[in-house]
């Protein structure tokens, strides 16, 4: 295997890592307020409300994001709505990934036990008080693994894109496999995932850790 | 002043607390003893703005009230998890009371150096014994300066030791003028520190 091939398609690989990149990080800047506001929604005592968003939770869990993908990229023009394909992913991704985060934060928030809401109240904290200072700190102990688990999940779906013809990291792989006839660039695109979920977990764990400091 | 008359309380058509009336004096001290199931923790819930009541009044001073004029130590302390010792008892009178923070930290300071907590700032609850917590758990209280601080059964965790320790706070806090409402299953212990006891019984059904 040689080095100098490997120079020359680094560059168009990591070219594909951006996009990558790119889809995962707006997903999850974009999904876990999303998915906070869902999950308040699934808790609502509104019973509208709580269908309207059990049946939104209920399609996106349960079906595949390769569906959801296809459906708002080629499937909703044909009714005369057109995304570009960049925001077609986004889409996907966004509402997919709240989903997956609101079941996470539901749980968090019916973890917490109820005489610190009580504890709270007779201190004459507000809702919203008791939210930002007491609760979501300590849902957000709660929820670090799970979300840490989705959050390595989507770095890897975001190879999905591919399907709608987005320039990812593994479009970039695959050009080059099929016109250099060779295998190196799969492996390389291996190596590069590998890489970027190492970090991933290296950034969760001490997350986790920081959280560590009370119990 | 608390004033209690004709209280009525049931849970889904069935009276847990029937005619409970009764005066408790600034600076005095009332236990609350009964069987298990009585409806103790019902009644301080009450008092506390916790639960709501079917009919009768409470007053404090003559006059109707808003919770937070009543303190309360639980029974299992709920401290917050998340916050240190001087975060939990400078959490409300920094953000409810508007105090500064100095302001917030001294009297903090202050308390627990009264509650023999001092050099316990920066711990979280869980590096606390119960009888630590239960003392974060009063001063706690005692920053939002309550009128009254009613306490659900705060001897039952601690050993024979810790609860004459207790004992003794609790006339401590008496002798600054606290008056305070203490639900407790220990006849000795509410003997010792009661100007007046209410006894209440479990009601049979209907
Ligand atoms: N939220 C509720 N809904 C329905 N029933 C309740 C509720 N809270 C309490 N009860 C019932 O009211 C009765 C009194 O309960 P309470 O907790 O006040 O008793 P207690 O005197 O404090 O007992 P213990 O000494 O065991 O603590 C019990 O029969 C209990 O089952
Ligand atoms: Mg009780």
């Amino acid at each position: 295997m040689s080095l100098k091939y490997i120079g020359e398609i680094l560059p168009a690989l990591f070219n594909g890592a951006t996009m990558t990149l790119s889809i995962f990080f707006w997903t999850i800047i974009l999904a876990t307020p999303l998915g906070i506001l869902v999950s308040l929604g699934e808790m609502s005592k509104i019973k509208p409300i709580k269908w309207l968003v059990n049946f939104y939770v209920w399609i996106m869990r349960g079906t595949p994001l390769l569906l959801q993908l296809i459906f708002v990229f080629y499937g909703l023009p044909i009714i005369h709505i057109v995304f570009p394909r960049y925001q077609a992913a986004l889409l996907a991704f966004v509402l997919n990934y709240a989903a997956y985060f609101a079941e996470i934060f539901r749980g968090g928030f019916q973890s917490i036990d109820k005489g610190q809401f009580e504890a709270a109240k007779v201190l004459r904290l507000n809702r919203w008080q008791t939210m930002t200072q007491i609760v979501i700190p300590q849902v957000i102990k709660i929820v670090l693994p799970s979300i840490g688990n989705e959050v390595i999940n989507l770095v890897k779906d975001s190879s999905l894109v591919y399907v709608i013809g987005l320039g990812d990291l593994l479009r970039a792989g695959n050009v080059a496999m099929a016109r250099d006839v060779t295998l190196i660039p799969l492996v390389l695109v291996g190596v590069i995932y590998l890489l970027l979920i190492s970090i991933c977990a290296f950034v969760l764990k001490k997350l986790e850790k920081y959280f560590s400091y009370y119990r | 002043m608390l004033e209690v008359k004709n209280l009525y309380k049931e849970f889904n058509n069935r009276p847990i607390l029937k005619d409970i009336s009764f005066t408790l004096k600034d600076g005095e001290i009332m236990t609350i003893v009964g069987p298990s199931g009585a409806g103790k923790t019902t009644l301080l819930r009450i008092i506390a703005g916790l639960e709501t009541k079917d009919s009768g009044e409470i007053l404090i001073d003559s006059q109707a009230y808003d919770s937070g004029k009543v303190g309360v130590v639980f029974q299992d302390y709920n401290l917050f998890p998340n916050l240190n010792v001087l975060q939990n008892i400078t959490l409300a009178p920094t953000m409810v009371l508007k105090e500064s923070k100095e302001e917030a930290n001294k009297k903090a300071y202050e308390l627990l150096n009264r509650l023999q907590m001092n050099g316990r700032e920066k711990q979280y609850p869980y590096e606390l014994s119960g009888g630590q917590k239960q003392r974060v758990a009063i001063a706690r209280a005692l920053a939002m300066k309550p009128r009254i601080l009613c306490y659900d059964e705060p001897t039952s965790a601690l050993d024979p030791n810790l609860r004459k320790e207790v004992e003794k706070m609790i006339l401590g806090l008496k002798k600054s003028g606290l008056t305070q409402l203490i639900i407790t299953h220990d006849l000795q212990f509410a003997e010792n520190v009661a100007d007046q006891m209410l006894k209440v019984q479990p009601l049979s059904e209907g």
